[in-house]
């Protein structure tokens, strides 16, 4: 062990930040693989059916068929379509989803950057998702293409404002940029986690989250019944497997940064109670991982749950509903901040 | 008043959590998917499946080519030519039924008056690109013989449960 560590350090900083940078991403390409294979079985289980059960024991197998499947395809560029946009679009949607996690504390300490700007440089990645999106109805020159980009772009900017202002709420709070900061600004147990006193900011942060990876019951972008499949109708092959894995990871994102920020991160739900002591032994991150598991279950269960909304309601809903609820809330944190109510801001904070 | 209640229905979402306790419950149901080449759906005794043509116990086939199965038939898949055979008796020579056109519903074996022709309960046949130019399609006199040959058990059965509704 000791001579793999001093290994380690005796190779050049780039190597290092190469190793940290695979240690991210391979696990999460994994979990992404899975992740669809869970997307079927649980949408199948609600809709009483089994879900892939062919491909190996119980349809284990079936994400890793599936990405073989893909590989063999021929990628189809359209005779009218802008060659180098139309491939640069994918990279543009996956880039950014995996970017963002360089600023992700995983446990105490844990973290490939830890930048005092971490939560600005997490919404600046986030908001660049939409060009992959937008550049590839464009570049597809087609127009159910072209209208599922003009719709998830429309979309995506309505539910940034929300997005940005549950995350202001949350720096109040914590009195931090940081995301490691704002994890032990939580630290205290389960009442004195952000989701209590950030309640309505929680809720929506996590919708917009829903509505920003244009998934379920927000998915107009995608629309299959409408507009076939929006901004990706021209894609196949890998060039459509890179979307489909920007899609996923933004999921496990917005769900990892929803159990971080709300959710206190890797922190014990049982901290400051008698049962703490029993789980000393759980690392942190398997916390982190079951908070996340649950907000990535919910994406699931929503899916399978509610009919896609119609287009002018998103855009109530995000402009009438979200920005003006989010604003007021701002000023309720604000006011519980700088006269000290209630209990959660005891610890850490400003 | 109402005004009021409507608002707070909608702020703390009371109807999606309705919905989504719909779709939790059925999570944990039990399925209903049959896993098909392991399990299969039971087969009624009247299943209208690939034809066969049945034999009387001493070998000698049913059909005496009255062709009402061939009048009858909505798709005018049967195609029926007969001759008298050596020993006087009427004969098919050729009864050809084509599955492209037939829609099994079943009222050749209805109007049948010496119970040849039957609608047995196979259901898992096919035939391929070859067998089309070679008329894999059609079920011929011979094939459909060695149908009833081979399921005559099964058949028998099944036309004797449903003796009491004919």
């Amino acid at each position: 062990m000791e001579f793999l560590i001093s290994l380690y350090q005796a190779l050049p900083v780039w190597i290092q930040i190469l190793l940290k940078i695979v240690a991210i991403v391979a696990p999460l390409m994994v979990l992404v693989a899975y992740y669809t294979y869970a997307e079927r079985k649980v949408i199948g289980y609600m809709q009483v059916r089994l879900g892939p059960n062919r491909v190996g024991p119980k349809g284990w197998l079936q994400p890793i068929a599936d990405a073989v499947k893909l590989m063999f395809k021929e990628i189809l560029i359209p005779t009218g379509a802008d060659r180098t946009l139309f491939l640069i679009a994918p990279l543009l949607s996956i880039g950014p989803a995996l970017a963002a996690w360089a600023v992700f504390p995983f446990d105490a300490g844990v973290v490939l950057a830890d930048i005092n700007a971490g939560l600005l440089y997490i919404l600046a990645l986030t908001s660049l998702g939409v060009y992959g999106v937008i550049i590839a109805g464009w570049a597809s020159n087609s127009k159910y293409a072209f209208l599922g980009a003009i719709r998830s772009s429309a979309q995506i900017v309505s539910y940034e404002i929300a997005m940005g202002f549950a995350i202001v709420g949350v720096l109040i709070a914590a009195g931090s940029l940081n995301l490691g900061q704002i994890v032990r600004a939580q630290e205290g147990g389960f009442l004195h986690w952000f989701w209590l006193p950030l309640l309505p900011l929680f809720v929506i942060y996590f919708i917009s989250g829903v509505a920003e990876t244009n998934r379920a019951p927000f998915d107009v972008a995608e629309g299959e019944s409408e507009i076939v499949a929006g901004f990706h109708v021209d894609y196949s092959g890998m060039a459509f497997a890179v979307f489909f894995l920007g899609e996923y990871a933004n999921m496990i994102l917005v769900s990892a940064l929803t159990a971080l920020m709300f959710l206190g991160g890797w922190l014990s739900p049982f901290q400051g109670t008698f049962m703490e002591p029993w789980f000393d032994w759980v690392p942190g991150f398997v916390w982190l991982l079951a908070k996340t598991f649950v907000f990535m279950f919910f994406y699931l269960w929503f899916r399978a749950t509610f009919p896609r909304y119609r287009y002018d309601q998103i855009m109530r809903l995000g402009w009438k509903v979200f920005i003006p609820i989010t604003i007021v809330w701002i000023v309720v944190v604000g006011a519980m901040q700088v006269y000290d109510i209630g209990w959660w801001f005891d610890q850490g904070g400003s | 008043m109402q005004k009021v209640l409507h608002y707070i229905r909608s702020l703390f979402l009371l109807e999606l959590w309705k919905g989504m306790s719909v779709t939790g419950r059925y999570l944990f149901r039990k399925k209903f998917t049959l896993n098909y080449p392991e399990q299969k759906a039971p087969v009624s005794p009247r299943f209208r499946g690939l034809h066969a043509q049945r034999r009387y116990p001493n070998g000698e086939e049913r059909c005496i080519a009255c062709k009402l199965c061939e009048a009858v038939c909505p798709a005018n898949a049967i195609t029926i030519e007969a001759e008298p055979r050596e020993d006087g008796s009427r004969r098919t020579t050729r009864y050809d039924i084509d599955l492209f056109k037939c829609i099994f519903c079943g009222f050749c074996e209805e109007s049948c008056p010496v119970d040849a022709i039957v609608e047995t309960r196979v259901y898992e046949y096919h035939f391929e690109d070859s067998d089309k130019r070679a008329n894999g399609h059609i079920m011929t006199k011979e094939k459909l013989l060695a149908m009833g040959d081979k399921y005559e058990a099964q058949i028998a059965a099944d036309r004797a449960v449903q003796a009491k509704y004919r």
